[in-house]
């Protein structure tokens, strides 16, 4: 020991030699809490989980046994869902919250979907909330500390009609307004930044006329999305439930809601928030609750991976379809909707035909290309087209559903919902999308802004 | 793709019809009815997990409207579930 080899009366070394060790043990001390709280993740830490063979790394978040009340019970761990509970705990102080997620964290149309983020809408409702989302998700691997490959790459319109290209000059006054970006451009340099747009020609049924370029919109990875506000949910306190379906809204005596039902027993909470995309009016018709959503189902297909191709977004609203490249070099493709309501999780070979058939009019080299997988995302539709985030008519129950293209929307979305949540008013940035707008038929149409219909 | 049954034609492909809707409620009186029971009409559609009764047009065809019951799950068109007429 260090005693043998210090002489008695070289004092001052001992008392530094000392000093030097408490501070030594009480920093790795210090560190061991963080690592209790949570991990950070770092080059500094993943050097250190690699000395030790990348054993140690901790557990993203708890599976916690499941409590029989909480304050706030969040229906679905998905992008809305998991962002809710983040934001309600983060911002609002409401950590005793659990989400419930009948499948697996992160499984429902959060891993369903095209990765696109953008903020083109039409209204003035609409854009300053998407302006918001857009701007969150570019912060959102510093937020989280879990990178979400965030790749702001821009979209192209590829315009072939005269009628769409005055549908979206309109827009741009109106994204001018609020700060999004949009821009047209000519056929020539539409061609320039696409290579692979060969079709289209002057020739062609529909040739193209120009297009426009919005700068803000992005991809990124849907699974960073789940499992980083998951993670962050996780370390400020709130529990997620996977596994754990809820079968029915619980109702009191004054009809307001008490909690749910679910596959491992009842689970009391005041206030109920439904994110459950798709499925939403199943679960609130258990409450007598009747909602304006149909719920549809959208196509989309993905390649297998190719070479560097085409480093933008390309959106083709008159032959409806759009695509960007992953960066595994697959070609992510979106088309239209079925026609007529659907709850099935694969697409009709029929549509899934026809958007294949519009993609090869534009970009006929795709046609060596082989497609690897299909799903489709059900998820539901207003009579408008756009969201509906509120409170409804049975006290303490909150949804937010109508989301058609909700990704790009999991930020601002859970922030304005745990807005709504905490203070009982909705947000400023969403306070136009409640119930009461069908009850004063006051519609916010985006059905054109969004994949055709 | 589905095969829809027209009453003229035959068994059809889906893609000579264009989709009408979801069949909703009997439209009420606007004379009598109240606004919130008239915008429940005018927005609220069924949305079950099971058939839904929705009607077609024949458009790239006879012409003609019909409906028909499909199971919004399978895509198959089913049979008038028996509480229905």
């Amino acid at each position: 020991m260090f005693a043998d080899t210090v002489c008695v009366g070289n004092v001052r070394d001992l008392i530094l030699f000392t000093a030097v060790q408490l501070i030594y043990l009480d920093l790795s001390s210090c560190l061991m809490k963080l690592d209790l709280v949570m991990q950070k993740y770092s080059l500094f830490s993943l050097a250190k989980n690699a000395l030790s063979g990348h054993r140690n790394w901790q557990q993203a978040w708890r599976s916690p046994p499941l409590r029989d009340q909480y304050d706030v019970i969040v229906i679905g761990a998905g992008g809305h869902g998991l962002a809710t509970a983040y934001y309600l705990a983060k911002e609002f102080g409401t950590a005793n919250v659990a989400v419930l997620e009948r499948g697996w964290l992160g499984g429902g149309n959060i891993a369903r979907n095209t990765i696109t983020i953008r903020s083109n809408y039409m209204r003035d409702e609409s854009i300053p909330f998407y302006v918001k989302s857009v701007a969150m998700y570019e912060g959102l691997t510093k937020e989280l500390n879990f990178n979400m490959m965030h790749s702001k790459r821009t979209m192209v319109d590829v315009v072939q009609t005269y009628p769409k290209m005055r549908e979206l000059r309109r827009r741009q006054l109106t994204m001018d307004i609020y700060g999004s970006t949009y821009e047209q451009i000519s056929t020539d340099e539409v061609r320039r930044r696409i290579p692979a747009l060969t079709g289209g020609g002057p020739d062609a049924r529909l040739p193209i006329i120009g297009g426009m370029v919005h700068t803000d919109a992005g991809v990124n990875r849907h699974d960073a999305v789940a499992w980083g506000y998951a993670r962050g949910a996780d370390e400020l306190g709130v529990e997620i439930h996977q596994q754990t379906a809820v079968q029915s809204l619980i109702r009191g005596s004054d009809g307001a809601i008490t909690g749910v039902e679910t596959n491992r027993g009842t689970v009391r909470a005041k206030k109920v928030v439904v994110a459950v995309s798709g499925h939403t009016t199943t679960i609130t018709e258990t409450a007598g609750l009747k909602l304006p959503l149909r719920t549809m189902n959208l196509t989309a297909f993905v390649s297998e991976p190719v070479k560097p191709l085409v480093d933008v977004i390309v959106n083709c609203p008159d032959s409806g379809f759009y695509f960007s490249q992953s960066d595994k070099g697959e070609m992510v493709i979106g088309g239209a909707p079925d026609m007529g309501q659907s709850f099935r999780r694969d697409i009709k070979q029929n549509v899934f035909e026809d958007t294949v058939t519009s993609m090869l009019s534009l970009f006929p080299a795709f046609k060596k290309l082989k497609l690897m997988r299909q799903w489709g995302g059900h998820l539901d539709i207003a009579h408008d087209a756009s969201p509906i985030m509120s409170k409804t008519e049975v006290g303490g129950l909150f949804v937010t559903a109508g989301w058609w293209g909700g990704y790009k929307a999991i930020p601002a979305g859970g922030l304005a919902l745990a807005h709504l949540v905490a203070k009982g008013t909705p947000h400023p940035l969403m306070s136009s999308f409640t119930l009461d707008r069908f009850k004063h038929l006051d519609f916010i149409m985006e059905a054109g802004t969004t994949t055709a219909r | 793709m589905l095969r829809i049954t027209c009453p003229y034609c035959g068994s059809r492909n889906e893609s000579e019809f264009l989709f009408g809707g979801p069949v909703g409620t009997e439209r009420p009186d606007p004379n009598t009815t109240s606004d919130a029971d008239w915008i429940e009409y005018l927005t609220v559609k069924p949305n079950p997990l099971g058939p839904v009764q929705e009607r077609w047009w024949h458009a790239r065809g006879c012409g003609e409207w019909l409906t028909i019951w499909r199971d919004t799950r399978t895509h198959d068109i089913v049979e008038a579930p028996n509480d229905t007429e």
